[in-house]
């Protein structure tokens, strides 16, 4: 890790044109990127609260991410949660690489190096799955009653033993088989899953779709990215790049990004998923 | 292809490499990193899955200190990692300031002033 730069003695500093920062051309130049970067993201996230405080209700992340792969519905947070893992071992992963770079340990960058595309790739996977879910929606969708409960949309949800009830959010029901089939015979309007222009979590506030695809999208595409890049390096690795360069900066450079793509995503978490 | 940029920054780069003793110290340290933000994480999970923000409709009242400790946990694991997993904290303190320092004000900035606009442009759609 770095630390060491203090070994570096002055007239390389500053005879040779050393930067003052005391870190090499490519590290602060990816330091840069990534403030710029951030900035991004912090844009993005300022305007999901933006949004989220000017329209003082807004869905809740339990309620509208609670399905497992192969389980169905009722897990709130538990699939987000292990996304939110695999991320989080995955950038521990990467350090391990850069510290085993700093050792001139080849193998064992390619071994923790392989770790973390894989890793990479189960997020991305992970992200694909969240998506296809979020946008096809609960398996009946919502319906516009005249109830005046949350603006009157429900959730039409199958009962144990046959029937329907109509789920209003936040703990409100109607399980009444005669109301329920009243308003389910004529009803007001219909939404199901999500897109651009409407979605079944949050029927009057289109933004709520708008910033899940574009904040997790635009971070998934960073993740992607982060791959394919890794990838690149691991490569690098295998034909003994580095070797000859006596110095394997080039993990520690990508490992700052793909740390950057972690720390992202735990703001995402907490925002979209927790509070 | 000339890489003069090899050559010219490689004293930094291979001053980085240290030897096993000294890696056992790091891996050591990045396991105790590692530990930590995943109790974090499995106590926020915990957390917000079996308090909810509405019981029966009725908004709970004491939801804001759950919030605001979700938002103080998730800056204390951002700080995990940007120190320690991009080992900023290790890196001159010059540096250090001049990377935290514009961004930190900002984005303060930013979320002071969206808010504001926020507040004013909600309470006039509420009205």
């Amino acid at each position: 890790m770095a630390g060491h730069s203090e070994k570096v003695d002055s007239a390389t500093l500053w005879g040779g044109g050393g930067s003052p920062f005391r870190l090499s051309y490519g590290k602060q130049w990816m330091w840069f990127f990534l403030v710029s970067d951030a900035l991004t993201f912090g844009g993005l996230l300022c305007t999901y609260g933006y949004f989220r405080h000017q329209y003082g209700d807004w869905p809740i992340g339990e309620e509208v991410f609670n399905a497992m792969p192969f389980l169905g519905n009722g897990f709130p947070l538990l699939y987000v949660a292990l996304m939110t893992f695999i991320l989080i071992v995955s950038s521990v992963t990467m350090v391990l690489a850069v510290e085993a770079g700093h050792r001139l340990d080849k193998k064992g960058v390619i071994k923790w190096l392989t770790l973390t595309v894989i890793g990479g790739a189960f997020f991305v996977g992970s992200q694909a799955w969240e998506w296809y879910h979020f946008i096809h929606g609960s398996h009946y969708g919502v319906i516009l009653t005249p109830e005046l409960m949350n603006d009157g949309w429900a959730t039409i949800r199958d009962v144990a033993g046959g029937g329907f009830s109509l789920d209003y959010g936040h703990g409100q029901m109607i399980t009444d088989p005669a109301l329920v089939s009243q308003y389910m015979a004529e009803p007001l309007g219909a939404i199901q899953g999500a897109n651009m222009i409407e979605n079944e979590y949050a029927p009057m506030i289109p933004q709520f779709g708008n910033l899940f695809f574009f904040i997790t999208g635009f971070h998934g595409f960073h993740v992607l990215s982060g791959v394919v890049i890794n990838l690149i390096i691991l490569i690098n690795v295998k034909k003994g790049v580095y070797d000859e360069r006596g110095h394997f900066e080039m993990v520690e450079k990508v490992g700052l990004y793909w740390h950057f793509v972690d720390l992202v995503w735990v703001f995402v978490f907490t925002f979209f998923y927790l509070v | 292809m000339l890489r003069d940029d090899l050559d010219l920054d490689k004293e930094y780069a291979l001053s980085a490499n240290h030897d096993e003793e000294h890696g056992k110290a790091l891996r050591k340290k990045i396991w105790k990193v590692t530990a930590i933000l995943t109790a974090i994480t499995i106590v926020e999970v915990i957390t917000g899955g079996s308090i909810k923000q509405y019981y029966e409709g009725v908004p709970n009242s004491s939801w804001w200190i759950i919030k605001w400790a979700f938002i103080f946990l998730t800056l204390v694991k951002a700080g995990y990692i940007v120190l320690s997993f991009m080992h900023l904290g290790d890196e001159r303190k010059n540096f250090r300031y001049m990377i935290l320092g514009p961004y930190i004000l900002f984005i303060l900035y930013l979320i002071f002033h969206l808010f504001t606009e926020a507040t004013y442009w909600g309470e006039i759609i509420h009205q």
